[in-house]
């Protein structure tokens, strides 16, 4: 298994994001106002922007670069815009959140 | 989801489905959905009949929505069905053919029939009405076998059905009952034009004359006047006028008058059922053109959102002909008459006439002919009630005349652009390419192209010519720009009425303003957000403790974002003067974090390009430590105060241009604005430090110092406003202060001061900065103390350790 602990919700801002630092590339932790956690691949879809630089609102980020939505949980572009960035498994234990270093298949 | 209120549609044209899409847009699952129409189709774009008769496009080209896609979101399509009965104790509709359905929620948009003069004959065969599908095959198949056609009715319709009958190889005589054409949207000069070019295409005309009667036995042969004459034809289209489709309304016992009667939410007389289109009757008026019924649309669709927030307050329309090669716009009263003084411009030879109406000092109506590429633009002002005291001198000559250097050429080449022509210099968007998705995928907003296209989604000094490419290929009204902005999509409220309300109402959260102003989500969305984090700072200075997740992320971040997610760092340098010790300093932490590139920038400062987001903080702690502050060339804030030599060396210089520049920055730096806001200094009206299109320009002159202001050198040239002259360098300081305060007050978010002032009018601010010496006191009052919280380097606390999360990866995970 490939689940490491990495940190505490609250290291993550609400609306915001942090980034997890990986042999294989960053990966974006968003948390939502609703307190749900959700990681995605740190690269826009578009052009690479880093989304965990971008503004969450409701389920959604915005790409800083060129504004495209990226939905949180699936990782896809909102239409019309097309892709996706690759989605990986969290969860969050007694406030603690763990992330699975390895991606989610694309079409799960 | 079984048990969804039921929602039925009767009448599948463009104000329905609209309100359909809109509807689907904000609450996709909400309802189960029953569309019922009389035409046999999925719906189409109607205005675009009058292109199809002419051979200018096909039926397919002009369809909307087809079978599968009403399939694919589940609404249930009665085509080729109409609604004869609505029972509404039952709440239940039943067409001709039996097929009912039952209702919760009911809009009615059955549009209008053509009016039909009721002299003898007119139910012959070959007489039709200009109105659908249906009309037009018939006009298409007489073209085919007949040769001779008169078309009664010379407005808007007449004269495109006459148009295309005419392209159709028909010869075509237009019959009108008064002696000038189109007197509902145009004056007798511009009348006369029109009928002069028309006639020079072949077009008869026939006028003043009164129909007396349809002569033929079976079929359509000749036309009767109440003078005796007589015309012979094989086909008569009838375009003088529409009713509106109440029959269904009325049977139904259901208030109208002339039209089906609708409150402000296009609510009926019964609360469930609703009116959109030219069935319905608003505030006294009826309305038969898209872009009104297309804001009527989307108020509807709020109310059946149940976001309730929504009001229909009426529109204000203007008019285009659609006939290729002929230029024509109507707007407004433009026939004057009490109280109205005209503008009025003509050449001849070239054929360009342009009619402007003014009342109050603001734009009243508005009629062209020739060259209508100002049309738009004069609507934007009529219904912005812009008072035109200071651009009246060349009002009549058009937006490049008044300090807008911008777009105006290419603006004219528009029609004429070859498909390859790049429109988006920002994301190398073509004609060819905005013109396809325009017609294959339906689209007709700006916002659509955009989302699209991503034309025009940038920097937006493109939105001109995208709106026009939209006008051209889509055709007659589309509301590229509703009468009434809201801020964003999640709410009803404008800029303004979200800044009134934040002061008024004393709200200081972001939540609060949510509630109170009924947004429709709980987290805002990137358009709104920066924009109330802004609005709420400058109102409550001291108070209202800043959202970092409401700031894009530049500002969140303190640098600017650079493509490959490295930073720049600018720091500031008073005035554009530096010293050896300051450069040193710079150098040394260029080397130390080894940043790629160094670069001096349009703002006479130096760029440190390539930081990584981890070097941030530690980078700026070296720098505050050699006296640097934040540059903000990441912010809507003070960005550089440009500055000369002056007086200290120049040997032009009339004043110290460049001591005064500092001061100006030592005043103003740490401000965040509306937008970001540049100063220029310049000794003397040489203008070295081009403070004629700076925020603010000062241009010292031997007697003190000029004033000027609204300039902007970037995406859209232009060139300062003359503000006032003062005498000494502290009334400098207070009137450039009190200018920006009132900026920060009024202006929206991401507006600069150039648009800003082209909103307000110059006038409107000497009035409030030079001749109200109270009112300038005050807002100098209010910079100052909003100063005392914002004149903090941002650096330096970010160095020590605030936000310390923002700049470190959570984890880094080894391999
Ligand atoms: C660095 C600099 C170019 C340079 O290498 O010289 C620059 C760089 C950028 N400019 Fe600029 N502008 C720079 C001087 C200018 C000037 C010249 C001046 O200030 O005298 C102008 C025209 C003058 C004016 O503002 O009226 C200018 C007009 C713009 C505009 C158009 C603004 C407008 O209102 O039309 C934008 C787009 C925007 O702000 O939305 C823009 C946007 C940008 C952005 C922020 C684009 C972006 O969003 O990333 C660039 C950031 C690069 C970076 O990371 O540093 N930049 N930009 C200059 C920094 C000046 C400084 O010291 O702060
Ligand atoms: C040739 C032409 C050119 C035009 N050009 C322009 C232009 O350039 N710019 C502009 O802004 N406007 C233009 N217009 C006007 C514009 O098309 C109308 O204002 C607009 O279509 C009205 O929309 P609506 O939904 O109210 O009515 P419609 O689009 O007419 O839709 C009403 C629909 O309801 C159906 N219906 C009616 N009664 C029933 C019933 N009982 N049961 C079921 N179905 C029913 C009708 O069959 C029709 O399909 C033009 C119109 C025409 C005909
Ligand atoms: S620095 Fe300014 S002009 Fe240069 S590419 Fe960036 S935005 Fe465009
Ligand atoms: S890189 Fe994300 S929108 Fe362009």
């Amino acid at each position: 298994m490939s689940w490491v602990e990495i940190g505490s919700l609250d290291d993550i801002p609400h609306l915001g994001a942090r980034v997890v630092r990986t042999p294989q590339g960053d990966i974006a932790v968003f948390r939502t106002l609703d307190d749900q956690v959700f990681a995605l691949r740190d690269a826009c879809p578009h052009k690479g922007g880093p989304l965990s630089q971008g503004i969450v609102h409701d389920h959604r980020v915005t790409c800083p670069l060129h504004n495209w939505k990226i939905e949180l949980a699936s990782g896809e572009a909102v239409a019309p815009d097309e892709g996706c960035a690759g989605r990986y498994p969290v969860r969050v234990e007694n406030g603690r959140v763990s992330l699975n270093l390895v991606p989610e298949a694309a079409d799960a | 989801m079984t048990h969804r209120p039921k929602l039925v549609l009767v009448g599948n044209g463009m104000a329905g489905m609209r309100t359909i899409e809109e509807l689907l847009k904000i609450a996709p699952d909400l309802y189960d959905i029953t569309v019922f129409g009389a035409e046999p189709y999925g719906n189409y774009n109607r205005i675009m009949l009058s292109p199809v008769l002419a051979g200018e496009k096909t039926l397919e080209d002009i369809f909307i929505n087809d079978d599968a896609w009403y399939a694919a979101r589940g609404i249930t399509l009665h085509k080729g069905k109409q609604v004869t009965k609505i029972d509404r104790v039952r709440r239940r509709v039943e067409a001709a053919d039996g097929t009912s359905a039952e209702y919760d929620r009911l809009i009615l948009a059955t549009g209008s029939n053509p009016f039909i003069i009721p002299v003898p004959g007119h139910d012959k065969p070959g007489v039709v009405g200009f109105r659908d599908i249906a009309d037009v095959q018939r006009m298409l198949d007489a073209a085919r076998q007949f040769s001779k056609a008169v078309v009664i009715g010379g407005g808007l319709l007449g004269l495109e059905a006459a148009n295309g009958l005419m392209k159709q190889g028909m010869d075509v005589t237009v019959v009108h009952l008064l002696d000038q054409l189109m007197e509902r949207q145009l004056d007798r000069v511009a009348a006369g034009l029109l009928q002069r070019s028309l006639s020079e295409r072949g077009l008869q005309f026939k006028m003043p004359a009164q129909t007396s009667e349809i002569v033929g036995d079976e079929h359509v042969t000749g036309v009767r006047f109440a003078d005796g004459s007589e015309l012979e034809t094989d086909l008569v289209v009838m375009a003088v006028g529409i009713r509106p489709n109440i029959a269904l309304a009325l049977a139904a016992g259901l208030y109208c008058e002339r039209g089906i009667v609708v409150d402000d939410t296009l609510l009926t007389y019964d609360p469930r059922i609703y009116a959109v289109g030219e069935c319905a009757q608003h505030r006294g008026a009826l309305y038969g053109l898209v872009a009104p019924l297309f804001e009527q649309a989307k108020v509807c669709a709020n109310h059946l959102a149940r976001y309730g927030i929504a009001r229909y307050q009426g529109s204000v329309t203007s008019t285009k002909l659609k006939v290729t090669g002929i230029d024509l716009f109507s707007a407004g009263n433009f026939n004057g008459g009490e109280g109205a003084e005209e503008m009025v411009f003509q050449d001849a030879a070239r054929g360009i006439y342009r009619k402007l109406v003014l009342k109050d000092d603001r734009i009243d109506g508005a009629v062209m002919y020739g060259d209508t590429l100002d049309g738009p633009w004069y609507f934007q002002l009529m219904r912005d009630k812009t008072n035109i005291t200071d651009i009246r001198e060349n009002l009549l000559f058009g937006q490049a005349h008044i300090g807008d250097t911008g777009h105006g050429d290419e603006e004219t080449r528009i029609a004429n652009l070859p498909d390859d022509a790049e429109i988006c210099g920002c994301n190398g968007v073509c004609k060819g390419e905005i013109v396809k998705a325009i017609t294959t995928k339906k689209l007709f907003t700006l916002e659509e192209v955009r989302l699209h296209t991503k034309a025009s989604s940038s920097c937006g000094s493109c939105t001109g010519l995208v709106e026009n490419i939209l006008a051209i290929t889509v055709g007659g009204d589309y509301s590229t720009a509703p009468s009434r902005k809201p801020l964003c999509g999640c709410t009803e409220a404008t800029h303004d009425e979200v800044r009134a309300a934040i002061v008024g109402q004393k709200l200081k959260t972001m939540p609060a303003v949510f509630r109170a102003l009924n947004w429709n989500n709980d987290t805002g969305c990137p358009t709104c957000r920066p924009a109330l984090n802004y609005y709420l700072l400058c109102a409550w200075p001291g108070e209202y403790e800043d959202d970092k997740q409401s700031r894009f992320i530049n500002e969140r971040a303190h640098g600017n974002i650079q493509k490959d997610g490295t930073y720049s760092v600018v720091p500031r340098i008073w005035g554009g003067v530096t010293n050896p010790a300051e450069l040193r300093a710079i150098a040394e932490v260029a080397e130390k974090y080894q940043v790629p590139t160094v670069k001096f920038t349009g703002g006479q400062r130096l760029d440190l390009l390539g930081v990584t987001k981890e070097d941030l903080p530690a980078m700026w702690g070296d720098l505050a430590a050699a006296g640097f502050v934040s540059g903000h060339a990441y912010g809507k804030a003070l960005r550089t105060v440009k500055t000369c030599v002056g007086s200290e060396w120049c040997r032009f210089g009339t004043q110290d241009s460049t001591g005064l520049g500092i001061k100006l920055e030592r005043l103003t730096w740490g401000s965040w604005m509306p937008h970001k806001f540049k100063f220029g200094v310049s000794g003397c009206p040489r203008n070295c430090a081009e403070s004629n299109v700076k925020d603010v320009g000062v241009v010292c002159v031997d007697s003190g110092y000029e004033l000027h202001i609204g300039g902007n050198g970037g995406t859209k040239v232009r060139a300062t406003d003359f503000l006032c002259k003062v005498a000494t360098e502290d009334e400098v300081l207070e009137y450039s202060a009190a200018f920006i305060q009132l900026y920060r007050e009024q202006a929206h978010y991401l507006e600069r001061t150039a648009p800003w002032v082209e909103r307000v009018g110059v006038s409107y601010v000497k009035r409030c900065i030079v001749e109200d010496a109270a009112q300038r006191a005050a807002l100098y009052e209010r910079f100052k103390y909003s100063q005392t919280f914002a004149q903090i380097d941002p650096w330096k606390q970010r160095a020590e350790g605030i936000d310390a999360e923002e700049f470190e990866p959570l984890l880094e995970v080894q391999a």
